[in-house]
């Protein structure tokens, strides 16, 4: 075949799907930095352009601050917990343990069901009086508490929520990791009497660390972009206490339709994830490769 | 995962066994337990709600009481069909697009793949306000084919793929060629069969991913004759059930129902493909 034949092939090929992810993902990200800096357009005023004008509101909104706050917290909060958690899973599951399958099958199912659906299942968990947790700590002569509805607890209650999806999901990448690491390490560490703890922090842990790089990034994503269950749980409340960064944009959005500094916040989301990407391709993806 | 292999050193035996057994199996307990409280109360007439009694009488009422309350049949209908105009039109393109990327060497060929790759980090669901834009001013709100758009060109599976199909021996290529068969034909025949695998891990992925999926329909839709199960549920719970859990429960239960199912029966394919998609 000729090159210039291959050539017209190959973007023939290609065409269909660069068309999409250029209507529906580049040419949105590029409009979002244009509309950021224009006025939203109402009835009686068309769109201007506005300068900086969006992001200095943006730097005055408490609410903002209150997202940005809450989102950093929950990532601190789901990123660590569901990757301990899920490893902690897997080194479990990996052992020949009673009813396996079982306990595999408990670990995972949070992950195939919909947020949506799971958030229904924990907000009838943690109802005051009649939810389980209230009956459970009853139980045990703990007063009754709103757990979803004071401003001290709903962050946490949602942040659990999300890493009671996760763990299971990240676990079968550290199982599938697990089953990889050839059995002869095992035998030589045993062989040099290394304790189980040991053979653990030496061994399968910095063996796992591809898969913890994979892990983490999928973490951080879904830190920044979940907020199904928020709809359910607490609509952001109260009182802005569980307002994540992504359910602010689609309040700004979807009920102010104030589309303009919608898209300049979710320039402050694309930034984050941007970041991540950075980190992923330059610094981590260099020092942790050993397949 | 085999059973007969001799233990390792490290693998718990006797008492070490039932110890690590019995952690594995609080946390199991503690995992599954929101999920048992709803299956209780979904299976249970409303009185035992929250009230735990061994003899409590079974009923399939809360189901069936869900069922007519809300246009659930619809829902599952709209679900099926944007689950399966999304599989059906990542497949065709992000095939194509693959093939492209494995076997062609054309000119912006990479600095297309590092555009398609832009989609991995900066996916539809946060680009929510300038999507509903488009689509607005294509006159697509509020229909299926607005909420499957954005997704159908997945950079996912157009990489997925493309790893695929290189460890493709290139002579079986080669092979198909001088027989006469033309580039789709050769990508039918020869590319498509052999990553079948691959195929069903990814159509898993994608089916479970836009079964759940609920903001972007969430905002895309407004009518019941597009809305989704996830937004139809939401729907339904928020208003005018007041807090009848048992209903809720159920409902709940209902829509998760054929993926729970479905993920119980085929429990080693989901996590293999899960598993696959993830390792890149």
């Amino acid at each position: 075949m000729k090159r210039s034949t291959a050539a017209i092939h190959g973007w023939l090929l290609l065409l269909p799907a660069m068309a999409i992810l250029a209507l529906f993902t580049h040419w949105p990200a590029f409009a979002t930095l244009i509309d950021s800096f224009f006025s939203t357009p109402r009835p009686r005023r068309p769109q201007r352009f506005v300068g900086l004008e969006n992001y200095e509101v943006m730097l005055s909104d408490p609410v903002f601050w209150q997202a940005v706050s809450n989102n950093l917290w929950f990532a601190a909060w789901t990123i660590p917990a569901s990757i301990i958690l899920a490893m902690l899973m897997a080194v479990l599951v990996n052992d020949r343990i009673f009813a396996r399958g079982f306990v595999r099958m408990a670990y995972f199912t949070p992950t195939v069901l919909p947020m949506i659906a799971v958030a229904n299942i924990w907000l009838f968990f943690y109802t005051p009086q009649y939810g389980l947790l209230e009956q459970i700590l009853g139980f045990f002569g703990f007063p009754s508490h709103n757990w979803l509805g004071s401003k001290d607890t709903a962050l946490a209650a949602v942040t659990v929520v999300a890493i009671w999806k996760e763990a299971g999901f990240f676990m079968i990448f550290y199982l599938a990791a697990l089953q990889q690491i050839p059995p002869h390490l095992a035998e030589a560490a045993a062989l040099e009497g290394a304790s189980r703890w040991t053979y653990f922090r030496r061994v399968q842990f910095p063996l796992l660390m591809p898969t913890t790089l994979f892990v983490l990034i999928n973490a951080v994503i879904n830190a920044f972009r979940m907020v199904d269950h928020l709809f359910v749980l607490t609509r952001g409340g109260p009182d802005n206490a569980t307002t994540l960064l992504l359910y602010y944009i689609y309040e700004v959005g979807f009920s102010f339709w104030d589309t303009s500094y919608a898209a300049s916040l979710t320039m402050v989301l694309l930034a984050v994830l941007a970041f991540t990407a950075l980190v992923q391709y330059g610094v981590l993806e260099k020092r942790v490769h050993y397949r | 995962m085999s059973g007969a292999a001799s233990y390792g050193p490290y693998e718990p035996r006797g008492s070490g066994r039932v110890l690590e057994s019995v952690a594995a199996w609080m946390l199991a307990i503690l995992w599954i337990l929101p999920l048992a409280y709803a299956v209780w109360t979904a299976f249970h007439p409303a009185e035992y709600s929250a009230r735990f009694d061994l003899t409590a009488p079974l009923t399939l009422e809360n189901f069936a009481r869900a069922w007519s309350a809300a246009p659930f049949a619809r829902y599952f209908l709209n679900t099926v069909i944007l689950v399966a105009l999304v599989l059906v039109c990542q497949l065709i393109l992000c095939t194509l697009a693959a093939y492209a990327f494995a076997r062609y060497e054309f000119p912006g060929s990479s600095i297309a793949f590092a555009l398609v790759l832009a989609q991995l980090m900066i996916m539809p669901d946060v680009l929510i306000v300038e999507n509903y834009k488009t689509l607005n001013k294509l006159g697509l709100v509020d229909s299926i084919p607005a909420i499957a758009l954005p997704y159908i060109a997945s950079a996912f599976g157009i990489f997925l793929l493309r790893q695929t199909f290189k460890t493709v021996p290139k002579e079986l290529d080669d092979a198909a060629r001088v027989e006469g068969a033309s580039a789709l034909q050769t990508l039918l025949k020869v590319y498509v069969p052999l990553a079948r695998p691959v195929y069903l891990a990814y159509g898993l992925v994608s089916v479970s991913y836009h079964w759940n999926n609920f903001l972007w329909p969430l905002i895309i839709t407004s009518s019941v004759e597009s809305r989704p199960l996830t937004v139809g549920l939401q729907v339904f719970s928020s208003t005018d059930q007041g807090i009848d859990w048992a209903i809720i429960c159920a409902a709940t239960l209902m829509t998760s129902a054929p993926l729970l199912v479905g993920f119980l029966l085929f429990q080693r394919q989901f996590v293999q493909s899960f598993m696959r998609a993830g390792i890149r």
